[in-house]
């Protein structure tokens, strides 16, 4: 890409922890992405269509509040559904290792759980995106 | 406290054992650090002296327990009358679940309740509005209206315990709905002991709770003080709260800081709304987090006392003593568990738990090893709750009142967070106080800094998280979790729509019509919140009315 990455980093339903997202946010800024935060409180529609209208590379996901497994497939969904099928969605929160596996399948490229570091986070979306 | 020649004399020996021994010991066996630093980055030196102290003067610094500073300790007798009140945050899935949970920690020897909702009652929308989606019963009880709030506390006698409720911007409705089941459990409102949080910046700054805008916000805030100034005497209208601030990365100087220019609002306030100070202060209390710096966390506690005190005294012009002493619950730190070797976490909650005894609070929640992974489970909540036990019965150090006082290190560390969370507060008060610093986003840049320089330290190896970034293992994924049934969901909406069906909807539309028309005077709100949960009118019905009128707030974004 002759662009830099462009990062959508969210917070859906209603949860209000935002410190993991706004380190994340501002290590991959650091990393030289380009970084869009959408603020607390975002349904998967609103997500969607901030990807859609900043053209994000990576849709990149933060819940703590447990609801991770109806949030997370149904950004994905959402996105499919705008005919988006080139971006790489990954998650992040307190999230038990039993839900993982299903939220992989779901389209939700990886997890990241507490204690992970944003190097490897960086790294990930460097070598994974779908769009080259 | 020193006589100068004693000092000097001390100076001279502390010059002379820096050359002698200290520059020939480092030549052969370096420190392990240049420099050393608290948990919130603060230089430590290699050794404390009464150098250190010269400067305190008993008397005015440090005083009894019971009186004014309060530095150590707001009782005469702090732990020897009355231990402190061991209070698990619990909630999850539905009343009936979390009725079950009360009683068994009530059973364990808990000896105060403390109620988790979930975030749509927390955010003031019912279980069947679609937002609510997926977050039902998650991180709390969900409680849609006065019904729920029933069957929370059957066989509960809410004249006997003492209850906490972690509610914010619906705080005034929920408290409507335990005044309501007090009644109708023959418990007349002045017999009520408790606690709600009702502490709205800190939502604003950290934990994300909000409905309304700061002003109209305010005057739900200054309402409840004035109604249970008047009816509900016993009642702690307010928990100002660090807490959050800390878990959203701020160091333990911002955590006091913040907080207490917090405070400083909430007193404005009320005074603005005409409210005598020593009215409603007494029922002002806080909430602080505790963290692994053991010596660090109960310097701040200490100085966070002080400060208040004379806060109270010299800028509010408080005059009863109970309005200046900072009583305060302590939670254990939330973002300090590892979701790696999560058994590790018992051991950080124990020295969490020694620093909040050891500053002096009056009720503590210490944290399950399992909950960077999920809810806890009954297991991992009854060894936390044994941690407290084990501190309180077997560890002496609820035996003597603030035991760490006159160490030079924990004197002059608590000086030191005293002074420096003081101008922070001098700063904020140029910014035109707390709500403005909160709208230009003052403060919340502040503590994504320090959350930043944290999470790179851990990342670099300058801070060692055990199990994290040294002495990994490579371990199982745990198992056992708790898992919150996602029928939930579906049991709150049929219920929901019982209600409405069951219900006497006209009496429901009278109360809440009656209470908008109010909210757009200045009336106080209280009695007529209480109406309108009396007729069962919902949550979100509630929450919804005052929408109308007041708005909704716009999340200032800061990256």
């Amino acid at each position: 890409m002759d662009r830099p990455i462009r990062v959508l980093v969210a917070k859906p339903g209603l949860d209000g922890h935002d410190r993991g997202a706004k380190v994340i946010a501002r290590a991959l800024r650091d990393a030289g992405m380009e970084v869009i935060y959408t603020g607390l409180r975002q349904t998967p529609e609103q997500i969607v269509a901030a990807a859609v209208q900043e053209d994000a590379d990576v849709v990149a996901l933060s819940v703590l509040s447990g609801a991770h497994n109806h949030l997370f497939p149904k950004v994905v969904n959402l996105l499919k559904d705008e005919g988006v099928d080139d971006c790489l969605v990954i998650g992040g929160g307190v999230i038990p290792e039993d839900d993982i596996q299903g939220l992989i399948e779901a389209g939700v490229e990886a997890i990241y759980t507490p204690g992970s570091s944003t190097k490897d986070i960086v790294g990930y979306i460097e070598t994974h995106l779908k769009r080259k | 406290m020193f006589d100068d020649n004693k000092l000097n004399e001390l100076s001279k020996n502390f010059d002379s054992w820096n050359k002698n021994k200290v520059e020939k010991a480092i030549s052969r066996f370096p420190e392990r650090k240049e420099e050393f630093t608290t948990g919130s980055g603060d230089k430590v030196k290699r050794l404390y002296t009464p150098l250190d102290t010269a400067d305190i003067e008993y008397n005015e610094d440090l005083g009894f327990p019971g009186e004014y500073p309060y530095t150590r300790g707001v009782q005469p007798t702090m732990y020897r009358g009355r231990l402190w009140t061991m209070r698990q945050y619990a909630g999850f899935g539905n009343a009936e679940e979390s009725n079950a949970r009360y009683k068994y920690l009530l059973e364990q020897g808990q000896t105060g309740l403390s109620i988790a909702f979930d975030l749509p009652t927390q955010i003031g929308y019912d279980s069947d509005n679609p937002i609510s989606e997926g977050e039902v019963g998650k991180v709390g009880v969900a409680i849609d209206s006065l019904k729920d709030m029933e069957i929370l506390f059957d066989g509960i006698p809410l004249d006997k315990v003492s209850t906490s409720m972690t509610i914010n911007a619906p705080a005034s409705i929920l408290l409507a709905m335990y005044i309501a089941v007090a009644e109708k459990q023959g418990v007349t409102a002045d017999k009520l002991n408790g606690t709600i949080q009702n502490d709205i910046l800190k939502e604003y700054i950290a934990r994300g709770t909000y409905i309304y805008p700061p002003e109209p916000s305010m005057r739900l805030i200054t309402n409840i003080f004035e109604y249970c100034s008047k009816e509900v005497p016993k009642w702690n209208t307010i928990s100002i709260s660090g807490y959050h601030i800390r878990e959203a990365g701020s160091t333990a100087v911002q955590e006091v800081a913040f907080t207490l220019a917090d405070g400083i609002a909430y007193v404005d306030a009320a005074i603005d709304a005409g409210l005598d100070v020593d009215e409603f202060a007494p029922r002002l209390s806080f909430f602080f987090n505790s963290h692994n710096d053991l010596l660090e966390e109960v310097a701040k506690f200490r100085a966070a006392r002080r400060l208040w005190a004379k806060i109270m005294k010299d800028r509010f012009k408080a005059k009863d003593p109970k309005s200046m002493a900072l009583k305060f619950h302590t939670q254990t730190a939330g973002s300090t568990l590892t979701a790696q070797q999560p058994d590790n976490n018992i051991v950080r909650v124990a020295i969490q738990t020694l620093a909040a005894v050891l500053g002096g609070t009056q009720s503590l929640h210490t944290n399950s090893r399992d909950e960077a992974l999920a809810l806890p489970t009954e297991d991992s909540v009854r060894i936390a709750l044994r941690t407290q036990q084990i501190a309180a019965y077997e560890s002496g150090i609820s035996e003597t009142i603030d035991p760490l006082a006159g160490s030079y290190y924990i004197e002059s560390l608590t000086d030191r967070i005293e002074e420096e969370a003081s101008k922070y507060i001098e700063t904020i008060d140029n910014l035109g106080g707390a709500p403005k610093a909160i709208a230009n986003g003052y403060i919340q840049k502040e503590i994504q800094n320090a959350a930043y320089q944290h999470q790179m330290a851990v990342e670099n190896n300058e801070k060692v998280v055990v199990g994290v970034n040294k002495f990994v293992v490579e371990e199982e994924g745990k198992k056992d979790l708790l898992k919150v049934d996602p029928a939930v969901e579906a049991s709150q909406r049929e219920k929901l729509s019982k209600l409405r069906a069951e219900r006497d909807n006209e009496l429901v539309d009278n109360t809440l019509n009656t209470l908008k028309s109010k909210a757009a005077t200045d009336a106080n709100l209280m009695p007529y919140i209480i109406d309108a949960v009396m007729a069962y009118a919902t949550l979100g019905e509630i929450c919804d009315v005052l929408r109308e009128v007041f708005g909704e707030y716009e999340q200032t974004v800061i990256l």
